[in-house]
């Protein structure tokens, strides 16, 4: 079936298979390989993308269901070829070690702060209670996030 | 990992979702996915077709109506999270919308959905129970509506046609003196309730006017746990009344035994959180705590 | 609280600086490099076909179907690979066997059956969905104890017919016997520690690519031993070594769980030989949590010997431990329990005895796959609670009764009763650091109050000592091969550095400290060095990254190797100032003549000259190699303290506060040494209260999807809150020790004696993990509490 997905801002016109995964036409079709995948159960939350803006697990929505939509994933996300606060905060707050569940991490943090500027660390810990991480126990996750939220208000405050 | 094969359909109006839906044999509706994806992404079903109604405009909304709440079928659990009027007068569905899943999934799955699988571990079953809503389904006929109370018939099983898709949930506009709150035992986040409880009460000062209690996940399917309703109307809400309809609850319902613990445990989980539900409920329909 | 000694100035970034990590910026963007990222021309997928059945025989496999299906172009059975010279049967990393494939029958659910090999991944998957086995299913032995009874044998493969492996001791049985003989309190429990899986968030995978006209295989592995497993392939294969390179890229997480060789990585290679071309194989969560290597399942019979002044004086442990299908642990080869015998802990005891049993059973074979320091977590879990259940029944503090029994800081170096010498260690000084971060008195009285009321509340303390570094070359090798490990730095001219080393970091943070550890010896910017590891044609050998032993070993090689550099580099500097080697000193990042510091030639001048104004007589160039042996082990330590809440209606267990006071020697990077604690708190906190690979009486997994395999969300988990002592190690070249698993060891008992504190006035004196909601319920119900 052909289908028109526009990716990371740039439109991609395919022909896939019904059954495919939009994972797999992230990662495979398309060579946007940061999208990750964790599990097989909907569980992990490693292959988190924004479609049309909303965090959704890449996993369990077929590439069909993309079409005439838009996707970001963490390939997208710096702005000019500089780090988004959100990248910024984790690498500077250590919120990665073995970097495989960060880019789902950061697509949800990214959608979080766009929705909530100034989230509470409950409210952050909640939002991310879909992404599992092995590595960091989630304390410098939310100080990344935190950091990048103060970054993204104090740039509003200067824009404003 | 990697579902079967399927042939896929896309409508972009009811009608021919309905259409498809009886004309196309092994045909199963794609709503949010996040049931049905995961259980074919594992072999566990394979339906030959799917129908995505995900294009299909108008069935996704928020709507104050006479007499009661008018909600799309393919509302995302994620708009009932953050939508104002749900929040203030609806709070047991804002209660629940919270606890379904995880975030993620929340983006994608819808209300209609999760009642339609009719799966006894999901959460918006028992708390459409304890509403009393009544359900609109389309059908090659026209449209009819079905109480709640009919809805559910076994265990992933529901009393729609073959050829019917849900349009919209309608839960009654609130009564004064009306309250209602979900509470939900989980291991984690994300897991299915080890049990929960759906609480709608009316009171008359003290006095419960009216109570209908809906328990997910302690049964083959969603049920009302009536005893326990029983224990409650006419009476005086006080420590005695509640206590007698925790433990109604508990007697009444049919867990299994499974990872989450044994049957018993989980009947004193019913009996813990009715206790507490209703309480919660209390203070809401006393115009107190949210 | 210690303070972090720092000697370098930012810009240079050596040892204790909160350096940003130099890997960070590609794993931001999506540039990371894992092994399912790897895409080469003409690369095929393989899927596997496993067993419904714990335990069957094979009658048929028909294959017939699924390679009919378009795509399809092989299906590998074990009657092949035995044709292909009995490569049906591979050796485990502790000398035992294990099957690739089966030919008579399976032993474990979900063990691999068949492999299909297939143009494309959906292919491949529909492949396996398409071939048919028949099998006559057997009795499956899940208990231990019912295995020992050798009415059903597991590996009938082996010549003496029982499911007993071996059997191993520890420490002074008569002199144990005599303590417990004498003593005035024996203390006895039994001590279940379940079988558990690691699940890193990336799953285990290969490409392997056969270049047949070179008669080379590029095997592109999550490998946390790369160099082991080269070794180990070519053995095994036939293959020279010299034509194997193994490339173990970004590792998405290890634990341990990518040390084990897996059917599937053989059936990988395999594939790729027959059919030339690269062939990849990623597995699914459920493969993973089904088949791949366990940990824990350790079941003890523990006993305290205590005086009549509440000192503990003996330790007495029988450990039935269940080892699956085969053992597949990857401990040294000389302790099949790995370093369980450091079960005598921070105590100063007279005497211990501990003795192990291995046992097979029909599940996947393994053993120490999870953050456990070989057999560590199992030992300190044992400890502590035996220690909290003594002090509890002679109704003393439980802090007070370790601060009473603890090693004493003048005992150090302190030899254990079973063999060990602790290098360093300052007991009293972490607990009490402990205690008064979180408030212990305070707490007490707390607890005293809400009791009654009859709230329940606990407060469970953990003082562990850890063991790692493995190890000396006199005592520790892993099939053979020594566990030293390596660093070879070189300097270029213009001063920038590359480093590789044997070790392969899987987040652990490797290029930013051992960087910093170059930064320190030598002066050049932390952020001028490149640090590789993981491609066995570049990096010096060494035996990986496991076990916390990246720092006591590599790490010390690193150091030791940057020494050498600067020895030659005093030379240098000295032709190049016209002075003597002796009239020079060291400063920061030069050598400076004494009492005339402007003379001086900084290191980038002094590499400069290396290629461009050596003394006569002197080889050009400056690099430098070291094989580090450590002359022991390292010894972390540390005491953490956990408040829970227990709800009595539905028996949840909240975790109120967890203090953590570690100490790893000196510390290199303060940050990624939070960060190492912050996740081994929560893979401890894991097991203590979520996690469990549960098995019915026929051997099937009902845990084997993350679904029902629970691991903890941000919601779950805590706000740890961390403290530190800094005892450095009187042996290791910097003073560091390791630390990656020190939490996963230190808090589970934290968590399970907090549970028990709460409860011990109703009678309850032990809950074994994981403390699960419905466990706690029924402890209350038993004891008559409810709500």
């Amino acid at each position: 079936m052909n289908i028109s997905v526009t990716v990371n801002g740039q439109a991609h016109t395919l022909d896939v298979e019904p059954r495919l995964l939009l994972v797999h036409l992230i990662r495979e079709n398309l060579n946007l390989t940061g999208t990750h995948i964790g599990c097989d159960t909907s569980n992990c939350g490693a292959c988190t993308v924004l479609l049309d803006g909303k965090p959704v697990k890449s996993c369990t929505v077929f590439a069909v269901q993309a079409n005439g939509r838009t996707v970001q994933t963490i390939e997208g996300v710096a702005e000019n070829g500089n780090l988004h606060p959100l990248q910024e905060g984790f690498w500077e707050r250590h919120g990665l070690q073995c970097g495989y569940c960060t880019p789902g991490m950061i697509m949800t943090a990214k959608a979080l702060l766009e929705k909530n500027p100034n989230p509470t660390e409950d409210e952050i810990r909640w939002a991310i209670s879909g992404n599992l991480c092995r590595c960091t126990g989630y304390v410098k996750i939310v100080e990344a996030i935190q950091y990048a939220a103060e970054k993204l208000q104090a740039r509003e405050k200067v824009e404003a | 990992m990697i579902p079967g094969k399927f042939d896929y359909y896309a409508p972009t109006t009811l009608n021919e979702a309905v259409s498809l839906l009886g004309q196309q044999k092994g045909a199963k509706i794609l709503a949010g996915g996040q049931s049905l994806i995961p259980a074919m992404r594992l072999r566990l079903a394979g339906p030959e077709v799917l129908i995505d109604i995900n294009r299909v405009a108008g069935l996704d909304y928020i709507r104050e109506e006479n007499g009661y709440l008018a909600i799309g079928a393919m509302t995302r659990e994620a708009t009932l999270d953050d939508s104002a009027v749900v929040h203030s007068k609806y709070p047991l569905l804002a209660d629940t919308a919270h606890v379904v899943a995880d975030p993620l999934v929340r983006n994608l799955a819808t209300v209609g959905g999760n009642l339609a699988h009719a799966d006894p571990a999901n959460d918006h079953p028992a708390t459409m129970l304890a509403f009393g809503a009544q359900l609109i389904a389309v059908g090659p006929k026209g449209e009819r509506t079905i109480p709640i109370d009919e809805f559910f018939t076994g265990l992933f099983e529901n009393s729609l046609g073959k050829d019917e898709i849900l349009r919209e949930i309608r839960i009654p506009a609130p009564q004064r003196g009306s309250g209602g709150a979900y509470l939900k035992l989980e291991r984690k986040v994300g897991d299915y309730a080890i049990g929960a409880v759906a609480v709608f009460l009316t009171l008359d000062g003290d006095t419960c006017k009216s109570a209908r209690i809906g328990l997910t996940n302690v049964a083959s399917t969603p049920m009302r746990a009536r005893q326990a309703e029983a224990a409650l109307v006419g009476k005086r809400l006080d420590d005695a009344t509640i206590k007698a309809a925790g433990t109604a609850a508990g007697a009444e319902c049919d867990p299994s035994s499974d990872l989450r613990g044994a049957a018993d445990y989980k009947r004193d989980v019913i009996r813990v959180l009715t206790m507490r539900a209703i309480r919660k409920a209390m203070e809401r329909a006393q115009g107190g705590s949210r | 609280m210690a303070d972090v000694r720092i000697t370098t100035p930012p810009e240079i970034s050596g040892m204790g600086h909160r350096m940003k990590r130099k890997e960070d910026p590609r794993f931001l963007q999506g540039a990371g490099h894992y092994v399912d990222d790897v895409k080469l021309p003409g690369m095929l997928y393989l899927d596997i076909v496993r067993s419904p059945y714990a335990h069957a025989r094979i009658l048929k496999i028909d294959a017939s179907k699924a390679l009919a299906l378009p795509g399809v172009l092989a299906v590998i059975t074990g009657e092949d690979l035995k044709k292909a010279g009995n490569l049906h049967w591979m050796p485990t990393l502790m000398s035992d066997t294990q099957m690739v494939l089966p030919i008579d029958k399976v032993v474990y659910y979900a063990q691999e059956v068949c492999a299909v090999v297939a143009t494309e991944r959906y292919i491949a998957a529909d492949g396996v969905e398409l071939v048919e086995v028949e099998y006559d299913p057997l009795p499956a032995v899940v208990d231990p104890y019912e295995a020992l009874k050798d009415e059903v044998i597991v590996r009938d493969d082996k010549e003496k017919k029982t499911n007993h492996i071996w059997h191993w001791e520890a420490g002074d049985k008569a002199a144990t016997d005599k303590v417990f003989a004498e003593a005035a309190r024996v203390v006895k429990e039994h001590i279940y520690i379940p079988r558990i899986h690691v699940s890193s968030i990336e799953t285990c995978g290969m490409v392997a690519d056969w270049d047949k006209i070179n008669g080379h295989m590029t095997i592109y592995m999550t490998s946390q031993a790369p160099h082991a497993h080269r070794t180990v392939f070519s053995l095994v294969s036939g293959l020279p070594e010299q034509q194997i390179r193994i490339i173990s890229p970004d590792i998405g997480g290890g634990f341990g769980g990518k040390v084990p060789v897996y059917p599937g990585y053989v059936l990988c290679a395999v594939a790729s030989l027959v059919t030339g071309k690269p062939v990849k194989w990623i597995e699914d969560r459920s493969e993973n949590l089904q088949a791949d290597s366990f940990a824990r399942d350790y079941h003890i019979d523990a006993e305290l010997a205590l005086d009549k002044d509440g000192r503990i004086t003996g330790l007495r442990a029988k450990t039935v431990a269940d080892h699956g299908a085969a053992d597949a642990a990857c401990n040294p080869s000389k302790f099949p329990a790995g370093l369980y015998s450091v079960a005598t802990g921070s105590y100063d005891l007279k005497a211990a005895h501990m003795e192990v049993d291995g046992v097979y059973t029909t599940k996947p074979p393994g053993g120490i796959a999870y953050r456990c320091s070989f057999r560590v977590t199992e030992a300190v879990h044992m400890i502590e609670r035996m220690v909290d259940i003594a002090a509890h029944e002679i109704g003393e503090d439980p802090a007070q009764f370790r601060l009473k029994n603890f090693i004493k800081p003048e005992q150090f170096p302190y030899k254990s009763v079973t063999g060990w010498t602790y290098d360093s260690g300052n007991y009293h000084g972490a607990l009490k650091l402990a205690m008064d971060i979180i408030g212990y008195d305070a707490l007490r009285k707390e607890q005293a109050e809400k009791r009654a009321r009859g709230e329940l509340m606990g407060i469970g303390i953990s003082s562990f000592t850890e063991i790692v570094g493995a190890g000396p070359s006199h005592t520790f090798d892993i099939l053979g091969l020594k566990m030293f490990d390596s660093c070879e730095i070189r300097i270029h001219p213009t001063g920038k550095a590359i480093a590789r080393l044997g070790t392969k970091s899987q987040g652990q943070g490797h290029e930013t400290t051992f960087a910093q550890i170059i930064a320190e010896e030598l002066g050049i910017p932390a952020s001028d060095i490149k640090i590789e590891e993981g491609d066995t044609d570049t990096a010096p050998y060494g035996l990986g990254t496991y076990a916390s032993r990246s720092t006591p070993t590599a790490g010390a090689a690193t150091a030791v190797a940057a020494r050498k550099i600067r020895a030659k580099a005093r030379q240098i500097a000295a032709h190049l100032l016209e002075v003597k080697e002796d009239d020079l000193e060291w400063n920061v990042n030069k050598f400076q003549v004494k009492g005339s510091p402007d003379q001086a030639k900084t290191i980038q001048e002094i590499a400069f000259a290396a290629y461009t104004n050596h003394p006569q007589g002197m080889e050009a160039g400056l690099e430098a190699v070291n094989y580090y042996d450590p002359p022991n082990l390292t010894f972390p330590f540390g005491s953490y303290i956990c408040v829970v809440d227990i709800d009595r209606g539905t028996g949840e267990v909240k975790i109120r506060r967890f203090v953590a006071v570690d100490d790893c020697g000196n510390i290199i990077n303060p940050m990624i040494v939070e960060g190492q604690i912050h996740g081994g708190l929560t893979m401890g906190m894991a097991p203590a209260l979520l996690e469990e690979i549960v098995y019915d009486e026929n051997g099937q997994n009902l845990s084997g999807t993350f679904a029902d395999y629970l691991l903890p969300t941000a919601v779950e988990t805590p706000k740890w809150e961390l403290g530190k002592t800094i005892t450095p190690s009187p042996h290791h070249p910097i003073g560091a020790k390791g630390v990656g698993e020190s939490a996963t060891v230190g808090a589970p008992p934290a968590i399970a004696n907090a549970v028990v504190d709460a409860l011990w006035h109703l009678g309850v004196r032990h809950v074994d993990i994981p403390i699960t909601p419905y466990k706690v319920w029924k402890l209350l119900r038993e004891h008559g509490v409810t709500e």
